[in-house]
């Protein structure tokens, strides 16, 4: 009994454990230096915009889009969740997306193609991983609206 | 089968050159375990087989072989998953045991079982949202040649493991680098996964055993890692051990994914020290 009891208790710990945070704003620059600051910013959204026109998984839902905008709105928001200096001047990622009906499979064909961009743009994937980590939490406001 | 198939199906494999199996990223299907739930090798994870969203379905066929020298285990089987939430799963198990059965004169060569599986998610997910994937699972199992188990006092030819796992792939958590940590509990009476049958005449009740992997992505296709597996003791006979192991997946595109593990068995049916190469295969759909 003690046994079970203790199990129980392990894994309802690792549970707990496992629960995602908010995402609050970055303790310190280090990412958006590692990014190579907003030149390397810039470069690796140019790389992903090229992409996701490449994409036909994902490109039609661009077809009515502001490209020059949307580079704009990118490379702001990356600076920003890179700890950078800079401000978002976008729209939330709620707003911006309601309407389109985007589905995970969306998501993650965007997340491939910024995955490829980085990886064009010789990025180390410990700094890939990190940047992924700040925008993954923006999902629910962009998935199924 | 013509050779512009087969070579269709080459580059397929080998990458990008076919239509991508499903929306969810890759490696998030994980591998096949030796009793056919998507998992780690020898561990189910919270993970649903093949790569389908919530919106498709996806599914895999696998085979792995573990060879201790005194065993070999031979497990093959496929899997089917809708819409990121059920995942129906049937597999073969096959443990010869010649070393043994020279030794020991037994009456056959081999012990089988069938196991047929059944994972829902109930909620969360790998990488995304706030909670981790959590999943309940059963796997109804079938000892396919019971006279060796009944001769060492197992009680019954077929049962079901229950089980419930949780899984969450943490971004950047080590270094930068991506961390899966994956936390099942069994309640299950299956002696050596019950190729020895369940229940014996030492235990007759199910257990609550704990089950653990952590792995680490070295990058999106490749994979290293540690598993847990506690296994319980219910024949008088011998000493059942808890198994692990450590190993390293390779998914070179959706459709592929290979594992090799080094598995520490313990005893296993009298013989001690049962260590060996673990080798898997995953197509995925």
């Amino acid at each position: 009994m003690y046994r079970e009891l203790r199990a129980t208790a392990c894994a309802a710990l690792v549970l707990i454990g496992m629960a995602g945070c908010a995402s609050q704003p970055p303790e310190s620059d280090s990412l958006y230096q590692a990014l190579g600051e907003q030149a390397g910013i810039n470069r690796v959204v140019e790389a992903l915009l090229y992409r996701i026109a490449d994409d036909v998984r994902i490109a039609h839902h661009f077809a009515d889009t502001d490209i020059a905008r949307l580079q704009e709105k990118l490379q702001e928001q990356f600076c920003v969740e890179a700890g950078g200096p800079c401000e978002y001047t976008g729209d939330s990622m709620a707003d911006v997306h309601a309407g389109f009906d985007l589905t995970e499979a969306d998501f993650n064909a965007l997340v491939e193609d910024l995955i490829a961009a980085m990886e064009a743009e010789r990025l180390p994937v410990t700094v890939q991983n990190r940047l992924l980590q700040r925008l993954a939490p923006m999902r629910a406001d962009i998935i199924y609206r | 089968m013509n050779k512009t198939a087969l070579c269709g199906i080459l580059l397929c494999l080998a990458g990008s050159a076919c239509a991508d199996t499903g929306g969810r990223l890759l490696a998030t299907g994980g591998v096949t375990n030796i009793e056919g739930s998507a998992g780690g090798g020898i561990v189910p994870w919270a993970v649903l087989s093949g790569y389908g969203t919530r919106d498709e379905w996806g599914g895999d066929a696998f085979a792995t072989r573990v060879d201790t020298g005194d065993y070999r285990l031979d497990a093959f089987g496929a899997s089917l998953a809708f819409n990121n939430r059920v995942e129906l799963s049937v597999a073969r198990q096959r443990l010869d045991m010649d070393a043994l059965t020279k030794a020991a004169g037994l009456p056959h060569k081999s012990l089988n079982q069938d196991v047929f599986g059944v994972k829902l998610r109930l909620f969360g997910d790998l990488v995304y949202d706030r909670l981790p994937q959590v999943v309940v699972g059963a796997q109804y199992k079938r000892q396919t040649n019971f006279l060796i188990p009944s001769l060492v006092g197992a009680q019954r030819d077929s049962d079901t493991d229950f089980y419930l796992a949780g899984s969450r792939l943490f971004l950047g958590a080590v270094g930068g680098y991506n961390l899966l940590v994956n936390g099942t509990l069994r309640y299950s009476r299956a002696n050596e996964t019950g190729l020895l049958g369940f229940g014996g005449d030492r235990r007759d009740s199910r257990s609550l055993l704990k089950e653990g992997s952590v792995a680490l992505l070295l990058n999106p296709r490749w994979v290293v890692g540690v598993e847990y597996r506690e296994k319980p003791d219910n024949l008088s006979f011998a000493g059942e051990s808890d198994w692990q192991d450590v190993f390293v997946g390779y998914f070179p595109s959706k459709r592929l994914a290979l594992a090799a593990a080094w598995a520490d068995l313990g005893e296993i049916a009298t013989l001690e020290g049962q260590r060996g190469l673990f080798l898997s295969m995953q197509l995925s759909y």
